[in-house]
């Protein structure tokens, strides 16, 4: 059994240490936000935070989170009531269109405002790398400047 | 108006007096749906089959097309709300069961010979006739840009019945003339502004009142909520995680099935080895499905590397196992200089001049993979002891529940009744999700493993690899120059083009149809230009490749073709591209406005730095105009990066005007990823690339800036805007580069070394 702490909840898992996160997620502990998309850490539709950082799950082994946090898009709001500050500035901006890569993008963006309050365009650039295919780029880049406004005071 | 044989036989049909004053209402009325359709539950009374109200004062709108990321669900919504006057935030959306009424009769519209231009009794009267047709079909398709086109009339008309049928309730339940009532944010009210009573309190009042001929429906000037952009009913739930996307659908007992296609187009699966001689633990079975063989376990991690280590597949090779890409393209250009034409297509009366300068050129395309960002999945489950009474159901992000309903119960082997499909959310669509093989796939591992529900998924590799692929396309335009005078003048042009088409080879893979033979619609529509001659010649390659649609189908190569050579001939003329384009389109008000805005908007003339270029291009399509002027800068001469695209459409009445705006941006990007990464090769008859790296992706760091800007020629004709986005971006790109190097790019993807 591997321990982890998954959005706040101690879980004890079943499977083989070189399974995966994404995919003990999804089927061993029924969290599907964090999506599939291409297997190899390119894509980013699998972003997850493992203590704080921003990690491409579907190539990381559960092994290698034994006894961490880990916080999925179902994981990132405060409460029930309580949207994170990019999730809010998503609505805001309505960027979802097919919204498969979107819980990838905003865990990202999550976790680059975290170290990077006011993030230039570059930084977006550099820190989102995540593809979405349905080209929703310009919605997302005015996104994360309204999460950072957000998280910063701005109502 | 050339009067063509086919609208000859359609005259025909439909002549001498058929055409009555009751006429639009019987064909609107046959899509109204009675009371009982739409999955009534208690608290619920329906109005018709598009809407009904609940007793907690939501109005429940059924949205019959898949949604994938275009907005659809809002949009459709919308219609309804608007001619009931109920308020958007009292409003739901709801898949509505499989019925005639949820036909998608503007996707067989656009099978019809028809250019998008051409309005009058004969369209309309074909338009009726399909919409038989689609009944008898039973078509329940997203595709084509069609939704809203198909939907504009009959969801607003099963508004405004609905409107009718609570005015009347209301008028009776508080005994007040119905001349005294109107209908207001989802209330009755009295025309002084005081409520009556709201929708919700209604529930229980219609009763037995019948459904009338729909009162007229609103004019442009009296719509509050189309033309407005209010938040889509989807987001919520994308932002939080909670969206169900087919890969995202858990059942009780379920497993999950990998699957290696065989790797040569029309090749299977003959039989397998298991290398350890026993299944190991987590693997429940292999099965060998059409196409390929799946691995069915508990978990699909497992189940995908047990087929990478511990299988080997005997593969019987399809009908080119050899096949690679400069071969392919050896026999293109053959056929291109001696193929017979599947069509041919002319306007204008060719005449040569005395002094005659020949400009040709020839373009290429390659194939394109899909990729939407889900990839390919299909949950299914047979019960064993429930065939013959709903015995399959299936689970699937799809564009046509219609099909898959079809070809679940053909491979099951069951009546298309006892078949139940669920469409999810679509992760991307793009065309992809109309094809079959998942189904069939799914269903056959669920046969396989009675009363257990199984999850088949590809890997990324097995989607890029065993795609239905935007067909490879050659292309030669030549135009004849009469330089006998002090400037030369443009005669007649001619084009050329080689393609395998999909709209032959979908109908056969799917439903087994004999091939035609005929070229796909859209990648043989007229150019808009007003040439002195036009001549097309089309030839259909055969091949094994599997073509399918790609958003925006033929437009997707043909406009690269046509809006490149347009370039090319305002060189040769000597003329600025926008004003040859003027030129040519001098009787068409609508594209000239929707140039004049694209040019105006992108500061088309001004001066940019050295290394820098604009680019131009105008397309047609789906029913919508559109023109992008692209703004590139290279550097080094190697390094392109495409700085600003400046978009503007005209696609008549606007319902959302933002959705609008994402599906140009929309549009645009993936157009973008085709015209700078975007190929499919073969080697070994083999698709040689496998997943994002070698198949790559526009990102946040190469998206351009990008202004969509609406046009209003006052057109009431609605048209598409899923698709129209993307055609013009690769011929504006290449244009731009054209301008900013003096190097005219032919082929895609467009590489400056």
């Amino acid at each position: 059994m591997i321990p982890l702490t998954v959005n706040g909840q101690a879980r004890q898992v079943d499977a083989e240490p070189d399974k995966p996160l994404l995919w003990v997620l999804r089927e061993d502990l029924n969290v599907v936000g964090p999506k599939f998309g291409c297997g190899i850490a390119v894509c980013g539709a699998c972003t997850v935070h493992v203590e704080g950082q921003p990690v491409r799950s579907c190539s990381i082994a559960v092994g290698d989170v034994a006894g961490k946090s880990v916080i999925t898009i179902e994981g990132l709001a405060g409460g029930e009531s309580t949207l994170h500050a990019v999730q809010r500035a998503w609505i805001e901006n309505q960027v979802p269109q097919c919204g498969y890569c979107q819980p990838g993008f905003i865990m990202a963006a999550a976790a680059l405002l975290k170290g990077k309050p006011r993030p230039s365009d570059q930084d977006i650039d550099d820190a989102l790398n995540n593809i979405c295919r349905c080209g929703t780029y310009s919605a997302i880049r005015r996104a994360v400047h309204r999460a950072a406004a957000i998280l910063g005071g701005a109502l | 108006m050339k009067f063509t044989r086919r609208k000859a036989i359609i005259g025909g049909i439909v002549g001498g007096g058929f055409l009555g004053v009751g006429f639009w209402f019987a064909r609107e009325r046959d899509r109204l749906g009675n009371r009982t359709l739409f999955n009534l539950k208690p608290g619920e009374a329906g109005l018709n089959g598009w809407v009904k109200i609940s007793r907690d004062n939501s109005v429940v709108v059924a949205v019959p097309r898949a949604e994938m990321g275009q907005g659809i669900q809002t949009a459709l919504a919308m219609l309804v709300a608007e001619e009931m006057d109920a308020r958007w935030d009292q409003v739901r959306v709801e898949d509505p069961p499989e019925d005639a009424v949820y036909r998608n009769v503007d996707i067989l519209v656009d099978g019809l010979p028809f250019s998008p231009e051409e309005a009058g009794t004969v369209v309309d009267v074909a338009h009726w006739m399909a919409g038989k047709l689609g009944g008898v079909l039973g078509v329940n398709a997203t595709g084509g840009s069609t939704s809203t086109r198909d939907a504009w009339v009959p969801m607003r008309t099963a508004g405004a019945v609905a409107r009718d049928l609570l005015l009347r309730a209301a008028s009776r339940k508080a005994s007040i003339p119905i001349a005294d009532l109107v209908a207001v944010d989802g209330e009755i009210r009295r025309r002084d502004g005081a409520k009556v009573v709201t929708f919700g309190e209604l529930v229980d009042s219609i009763g037995d009142l019948a459904v009338r001929p729909p009162p007229p429906l609103k004019e442009p000037s009296e719509f509050k909520l189309i033309g407005t952009s209010p938040p889509r009913t989807d987001v919520p739930a994308k932002v939080t995680g909670t969206a169900t996307f087919g890969v995202d659908v858990r059942l009780p007992h379920l497993l999950y099935a990998a699957v290696r296609n065989a790797p040569s187009f029309g090749g299977a699966a003959n039989g397998f080895k298991l290398k350890q001689g026993a299944l190991p633990e987590g693997v429940e079975k292999v099965v060998i499905v059409p196409g390929g063989i799946a691995a069915i376990g508990k978990s699909w991690w497992r189940a995908n590397k047990f087929l990478d280590e511990e299988v080997e597949v005997q593969w019987q090779d399809g009908p080119e196992p050899k096949l690679d890409s400069a071969t392919l393209w050896k026999r293109y250009e053959q056929l291109l200089e001696t193929g017979e034409p599947a069509l041919t297509r002319t306007f204008g009366s060719e005449s040569r001049p005395d002094k005659v300068q020949t400009l040709t050129a020839t373009y290429r395309a390659p194939y394109l993979a899909h990729t939407p960002m889900e990839p390919m999945n299909c949950t299914a489950h047979v019960r064993e002891h429930e065939i013959g009474r709903q015995g399959v159901e299936v689970w699937m992000p799809n564009q046509s529940s219609t099909l898959m309903r079809l070809v679940a119960a053909r491979t099951a082997g069951v009546s298309q009744s006892d078949v139940t499909v669920h469409t999810t959310f679509l992760g991307g669509g793009f065309g992809r999700r109309a094809e079959v093989d998942l189904v069939r796939q799914a269903v056959t591992c669920a046969l396989a493993m009675p009363d257990r529900p199984i999850q088949v998924l590809w890997s990324r590799e097995e989607d890029i690899r065993h795609d239905v692929y935007r067909p490879m396309a050659l292309a030669r335009w030549r135009a004849d120059l009469d330089v006998g005078g002090s400037t030369p003048k443009l005669t007649g042009v001619a084009k050329r083009q080689v393609a395998q088409s999909p709209t032959d080879q979908f109908p056969a893979r799917v439903i087994g149809l004999p091939a035609q033979g005929k070229p796909e619609g859209n990648a043989v529509e007229n150019p808009p230009y007003a040439f002195a001659s036009y001549r097309l010649d089309a030839i259909v390659a055969d091949g094994s490749v599997p073509v399918g649609f790609w958003r925006s189908v033929g437009h997707s190569h043909t406009a690269f073709f046509d809006e490149s050579f347009i370039d090319e001939l305002a060189h040769a003329l000597a003329k600025d591209p926008l004003a040859l384009r003027r030129e040519l389109l001098a009787g068409k008000p609508r594209y000239l406005k929707v140039l004049d805005t694209v040019a105006r908007e992108a500061g088309w003339g001004t001066p940019l730095p050295a290394g820098s270029g604009r680019g131009m291009a105008l397309r047609a399509s789906f029913g919508s105009i559109v023109a992008q002027v692209a703004e590139v800068a290279v550097t080094d001469g190697k390094t392109l990066q495409v700085k600003r695209v400046t978009c503007a459409i005209d696609c008549g009445p606007v319902v959302n005007p933002a959705t609008v705006r994402a599906q140009m941006e929309s549009g645009i990007i993936y157009g973008l990823s085709a015209a700078l990464y975007g190929e499919i090769t073969l080697a070994g008859g083999a698709v040689e690339q496998g997943n994002f790296p070698d198949y790559d992706a526009v990102r946040l760091a190469d998206a351009p800036v990008m202004a969509v800007h609406l046009v209003d020629s006052g057109s009431s004709a609605i048209g598409g805007i899923g698709e129209p986005g993307t055609p013009p971006i690769a011929p504006a790109v290449a244009n731009a580069i054209f301008a900013a190097t003096g190097k005219r790019l032919r082929s895609l993807p467009l590489r400056l070394s």
